[in-house]
């Protein structure tokens, strides 16, 4: 399936909404719209994958570098993600240790004033097995740009 | 039980590791391997495939990547790539304190959390020099839930 790309401003928030595939071939355009975001003064990007079929380890390099690059201007990243084959990715690489992982856009947003997320399971309502769990439904306007190509 | 083979050679682009994931999977559907390893399978295959693009890509190497299924005790993939055998074989797993290292590139640490992934995700990975000429082998194998004709059998039994 092919990636999709979908922004929207969510309070401060700039929730970047992904579907399809992001592997070797589709993640330099999820790098790119990263940049963007970053570079047109997003400070708190959360990264919606409750559509996204796949990740690989390009995939989830990107949302690192992401990370990364927000922390030196005290911004914040997040990411919600309700799919146990995506969780078990984070997992496996530890990198739930290193990124915020939510169950829906509301608690990314929501748990910025704690400073920090919280780790898969720990999270507020629904459950970590519910493939409805990372709905963003209903959050307000913004801008929407997506899909990618 | 004879042994059944795909064989699959592509060139070392980004867009060809979709294709072999695609194929990987659907011979190990065909082959037995149970469901809830499919997802596994996929992934695995991916960074296999993802690995062996890159160090062409790193060496400027057009040879074709080479992904070879089998389905004989085990379903079996090996993925062959053609750079120096120093280079596939000094790839490791990044451990978790070095994720969030400032001065880590974004491809080192791509390369390092694919081969964490493939480390975690297949119980039976070598990495080893290839076979025939230079280059390295990912070799994975997973059980087979069900030998043709029905009968369960588990590896191991």
């Amino acid at each position: 399936m092919e990636l999709s790309l979908a922004t929207r401003i969510v309070a401060d928030h700039a929730v970047l909404e992904v579907g399809g595939e992001v592997d070797v071939y589709t993640a330099p355009r999820l790098r790119e719209r990263l940049t963007e975001l970053i570079d047109s003064g997003a400070r708190n990007v959360v990264v919606d994958l409750a559509r996204v079929d796949f990740l690989d380890s390009t995939g989830l390099g990107v949302l690192v570098g992401a990370h990364k690059r927000l922390r030196p201007v005290g911004g914040t990243f997040s990411l919600v993600c309700a799919k146990e084959s995506l969780l078990k990715v984070f997992r496996i690489t530890a990198l739930d240790q290193i990124i915020p992982l939510h169950e829906t856009v509301e608690a990314a947003i929501g748990s910025r004033a704690d400073g920090a997320g919280q780790a898969p399971g720990q999270t507020g309502s629904g459950s970590l097995g519910d493939p409805g769990g990372g709905g963003p439904s209903g959050l307000g306007g913004g801008k929407s740009t997506g899909p990618a190509q | 039980m004879a042994t059944s083979r795909v064989r699959l050679a592509f060139t070392p682009a980004p867009v060809h590791v979709r294709t072999a994931r695609l194929v990987g999977v659907a011979v190990a559907r065909r082959a037995g391997v149970a469901e809830e390893l499919l997802d596994e399978v996929r992934l695995a295959i991916g960074e296999a495939c993802t690995r062996a693009v890159a160090l062409h890509r790193q060496y400027g190497l057009a040879d074709l990547v080479q992904v070879e299924m089998s389905d004989g005790d085990t379903y079996t993939v090996r993925v062959t790539d053609r750079a120096p055998v120093e280079a596939g074989l000094g790839l490791t797993a990044l451990p978790p304190d070095e994720l969030a290292n400032e001065s880590l590139t974004d491809e080192a640490l791509t390369v390092g959390v694919g081969f964490a992934l493939l480390a975690g995700l297949v119980d039976d990975l070598q990495v080893r020099p290839a076979e025939e000429g230079v280059g390295t082998e990912v070799c994975m194998h997973w059980p087979l839930r069900s030998a043709p004709g029905g009968t369960r059998r588990w590896v191991g039994e």
